[in-house]
């Protein structure tokens, strides 16, 4: 938590994006969120990733639920329309957004108790209807705002800050995530920074649902020895299976790869990810064998992390409901309105 | 014995059905007959929440005087369901008519002597014609229809025309339903007394009106409102608002370069998401609504509060039905006014709509999006099952072309660009409503960042006292302008000058016109005024001053629209008489009229001049 404002001036020297645009264009309000906290770091590669894509920030919308995760979209994408909605209903209030107009990239923020416990259920709604959006979840494993409750994420055996161990089975929401139809899926880890700020660059050009589990540990509440989602038990347990770049379609290719080591998936709108494999044999376009890799390896105590899955063929809900390109939101009267002739011919055949 | 009832046009006949036989269309095709004959009806549907082999009703009643309010009682009793036999005899007044299928014979005991019994062997009739079970069924109701038409004297032509309209271009099902209609009119001609004593005489009283429910209604004025986002839930008695909306887009609204849709229909998983879909759509600069009925406004509270505190418009279509909990789902109540105008926790209040029938249903709906853009706020419709899910007589539906989307106080790019102030929450008019940006506007002006938590008048987030309460007094000097854009109140004069005066709303007004006659009648005469809107327009609390006893007429048991009125109004509890009907039927005239007279009887009021009163 920092309570001095950055200096508005900017050097010339200051690197600026396609658009114009320095890093700063894309910050938010200062954060009030705790020194050291995860979500300030994903907060962060949000606004870096932004920046790289060259996104113009009115073409964003940004929407959370309720929670120190929720809070963080004020901390990022200033220039960018945000709601701060209501527990656990994200989902729903980004669907019905994203329905509205067609043309802007949804991002929705939530966190694990928003996402796992009261929002469950419009989590796997918004997922198995092929909503166009990224949904990260800062997943820090307990309630921050309510001081150090075990949220559904907590690992069976984790223990909170006085010593108690959690007895509930965690729920998996990257699991949940494939099994429900999510075309873009992945893990990270806040304090990967390398790692993380590629996987937001892919979900934001993906379409289709693109869900990213951010584990985010809550400096406050669950950091300690006994926690599952602390930095120091992150670290030693993280497993990546992959490393990905985006490249922009705009962009030459510079990087060489050894044969074999790369494999390239091209998505709807033309940016490519470069996946560089870090484990073996392993497939991002196979959903069933991602829950397999995934169940074995949570089974060996790993954290499994990276791009896990990812359809770039995959069909949107406007495609579902076969909606006009035109946002509906711009569409005007005369679109919209039969007017009285068609309402006379109406009444005719209502006598 | 007693004597057989004579009436010419102005009687009730009621059809005893199992649901899912099928009837619902025969039945449809006879009310529409009679009003071929330029003759007013007004049916009721009274069915069980099932889907299969229940007891279902299709009550009608014929009024040359086109009263449209249920008139109780039963002249001709149709008894198709064996289940229900005793209390369908038993329900007919006395000098009634009773037909049924005389396929198996009855014990004696079975009838009463005091009814025209007319027997007919519909089952062994449809047996002989056909072989396919289904068609057994269907047509086993059109032949009743057709004996009917015999018996009641209704021109058989008109029927027939009917059919012929309903099936255009499936000449093979037109063929076979008048064929039955013909055996079922033969059958009559032949062994019954046409024509009894009930007759409908050909009459020009039906004028340009138009035969729909209210929820079609409602349905068409959305997609004539402009709605492009519709997220639901099913339940009943509102589902077949967001079907017509699906059909009326379909027929409206498909593209015709590429097929494609002007709209956007979810099913959601529950009443929450509708709810978070529509505020999410409206958020964005969409027109949206949901439909949904009492359990379904239950569950949607929390996102009203947001809705109205972050001022986001919505408009909700209430198909009102009996509660608390699931209550009595089927059947007619007007009891979510309070849920509704006060939802939510924290100080909320909420524009409330009041249709009478299907023309305001489509007229008041589709002005619906209208007002929750000028006020950026949740607007809630409240129709309820007896509107809703009958078909009404109802003038035409009128639309003015040159009427242009009132999209409310809307920050444009140009506004934004030439620097103009943007404070999201700031009272700029004085009328309490901010302006707004739609997402999306402006590269880097006029994004806020919208929330259910305290903030100033330039969306930032405060938890200072002094923010707080601007925010709030605003919020009420909105409410305040709303009164004066809500539907004004209709107020029906009574021919003398009057202390009495009598408020009600909804569906009620069907029963209620045709109770102010009856109490004309008796000597009693009252003003009575029609509410349809909340907050209150000036007009309804003056009306409340003007009298000395105000009757209250609601289809609730709390008498919730008076809570509103003292409430609101800061009236003397006294003063307002309730006028309550709660039992799930739809209120009748003779209910009402009974109701005020008795009080008047009471309290010991001279029901004459505002003199004697006093």
């Amino acid at each position: 938590m920092t309570y001095l404002a950055k200096p508005k001036l900017i050097r010339p020297d200051t690197p600026k994006n396609a658009l114009g645009y320095t890093r700063r264009d894309y910050e938010g309000a200062i954060s009030t969120l705790c020194a050291g906290c995860g979500h300030d770091s994903i907060s962060a590669a949000i606004v870096q990733a932004a920046f790289d894509l060259d996104i113009e920030p009115h073409r964003v919308a940004k929407l959370s639920g309720i929670g120190c995760s929720s809070k963080t979209p004020d901390y990022f994408l200033g220039n960018s329309h945000g709601f701060n909605s209501v527990h656990g209903r994200m989902p729903s209030v980004l669907t019905g957004a994203a329905l509205a107009n067609r043309d802007l990239i949804y991002l929705g923020v939530s966190g694990d108790g928003d996402s796992a416990s009261i929002g469950i259920g419009q989590f796997a709604h918004v997922m198995r209807r092929g909503v166009n959006m990224t949904y990260i979840v800062e997943n820090n494993g307990v309630y921050g705002l309510t001081k150090g409750q075990f949220s559904a994420t907590t690992d069976k055996g984790s223990k909170n800050k006085r010593g108690v161990v959690n007895t509930d089975n965690p729920i998996d929401l990257v699991g949940l995530a494939l099994q429900l139809g999510a075309s873009y899926v992945a893990r990270s880890f806040s304090g990967d920074k390398e790692q993380l700020i590629p996987l937001i660059k892919g979900a934001l050009c993906h379409r289709g649902p693109a869900f990213i589990d951010v584990i985010s540990p809550c400096v406050t509440f669950n950091n300690h020895s006994g926690s599952t989602k602390s930095y120091d038990y992150v670290r030693e347990h993280n497993e990546a299976v992959n490393r990905v770049e985006v490249i922009l379609p705009r962009a030459p290719i510079t990087a060489a790869y050894e044969p074999g080591s790369l494999r390239r998936v091209v998505q709807h709108d033309g940016s490519v990810l470069h996946l560089r494999k870090l484990a073996e044999d392993y497939d991002p376009t196979d959903r069933i064998g991602a829950m397999n890799h995934l169940h074995e390896r949570h089974s060996l105590g790993e954290i499994v992390t990276g791009l896990l899955y990812v359809d770039s063929s995959a069909e949107d809900l406007h495609r579902h409901l076969n909606t006009v390109e035109k946002p509906l939101n711009k569409l005007g009267d005369a679109y919209l309105c039969p007017g009285s002739q068609a309402l006379a011919a109406l009444n005719d055949s209502l006598r | 014995m007693s004597k057989a009832i004579q009436s010419c046009n102005d009687f009730v006949i009621k059809f005893a059905n199992v649901n899912g036989s099928g009837s619902a269309s025969a039945n449809d095709l006879f009310a529409r007959s009679v009003i071929r004959m330029g003759v007013p009806v007004a049916p009721r549907n009274i069915f069980p929440s099932n889907i299969q082999g229940m007891p279902t009703w299709y009550e009608m009643r014929v009024s040359a005087a086109g009263w449209l309010g249920r008139r109780g009682g039963c002249d001709l009793m149709v008894a198709m369901n064996p289940q229900t036999w005793d209390k369908d005899v038993a329900e007919v007044d006395p000098g009634g008519y009773l037909v049924y299928d005389s396929t198996k014979e009855l014990p004696r005991a079975k009838f009463r002597d005091d009814l025209t019994v007319l027997g007919m062997p519909l089952t062994e009739m449809c047996n002989r014609q056909y072989t396919d079970a289904r068609q057994r069924q269907l047509f086993k109701n059109i032949m009743y229809v057709g004996a009917l038409t015999a018996l009641l004297n209704i021109d058989f032509a008109e029927v027939e025309k009917l059919i012929d309209e309903q099936y255009r271009g499936k000449d093979k099902l037109i063929a076979a339903n008048i064929q039955a209609l013909k055996l079922g009119w033969d059958y009559a001609k032949s062994h019954l007394p046409c024509p009894i004593g009930l007759r409908v005489e050909r009459a020009d009283m039906i004028g340009e009106r138009i035969f729909i429910d209210g929820n079609s209604a409602a349905g068409l004025g959305a997609v004539y409102g402009g709605a492009t986002v519709a997220a639901w839930y099913p339940i009943t008695p509102s589902t077949s608002v967001v079907e017509a909306f699906t059909a009326y887009c379909r027929k409206y609204r498909t593209d015709p370069d590429n097929g494609r849709a002007r709209y956007a229909i979810v099913q959601a998983e529950d009443e929450l998401a509708s709810i978070g879909m529509v505020i999410g759509a409206g958020w964005n600069g969409a027109r949206a609504f949901t439909a949904t009925s009492g359990p379904g406004i239950s569950l949607m509270q929390e996102f009203f509060g947001l809705a109205y505190f972050a001022e986001i418009p919505a408009v909700i279509f209430d198909v009102q039905r009996g509660g608390p909990s699931t209550g009595m789902p089927t059947r007619t109540q007007q009891s979510d006014l309070l849920s509704c105008a006060y939802a939510s926790h924290g100080d909320t209040k909420h524009v409330l709509i009041f249709p009478e029938d299907p023309y305001e249903c489509f007229e008041l709906g589709a002005r619906a999006f209208d007002l929750a853009e000028r006020l950026q706020t949740p607007v809630f419709v409240l129709l309820d099952l007896d509107i809703g899910m009958n078909d009404r007589l109802c003038r035409p539906f009128s639309w003015d072309d040159s009427h242009r989307y009132d999209r409310g106080k809307l920050m444009t790019e140009e506004a934004l660009e030439a620097g103009r102030d943007f404070g999201r929450y700031l009272d700029v008019d004085g009328d309490g409503i901010p302006y707004r940006t739609i997402p999306g506007t402006h590269p880097t002006r006029g994004a806020y960042f919208t929330r259910g938590t305290t903030r100033n008048a330039y969306a930032k987030y405060s938890e200072t006292g002094a923010d707080y309460v601007y925010n709030m007094e605003r919020l009420r000097r909105k409410f305040d302008t709303a009164r004066s854009l809500v539907p004004a109140p209709i107020l029906v004069a009574a021919k003398q000058p009057t202390a009495i005066g009598v408020i009600h709303y909804g569906s009620t007004s069907a029963a209620m016109n045709e109770a102010s006659t009856l109490l004309e009648a008796q000597g009693i005469h009252a003003d009575s005024l029609r509410v349809r809107g909340f907050p209150f327009a000036d007009a309804v609390l003056d009306f409340v001053n003007e009298h000395e006893q105000v009757f209250v007429v609601e289809q609730n048991e709390s008498a919730q629209l008076r809570t509103l009125l003292i409430n609101e109004g800061e009236f003397n509890p006294k003063k307002l008489i309730r006028v309550l009907h709660y039992d799930g039927t739809p209120i009748t005239a003779r209910f009402i009229s009974g109701k005020i007279a008795a009080a008047l009887t009471e309290r010991k009021i001279a029901p004459l001049r505002k003199q004697a009163a006093s």
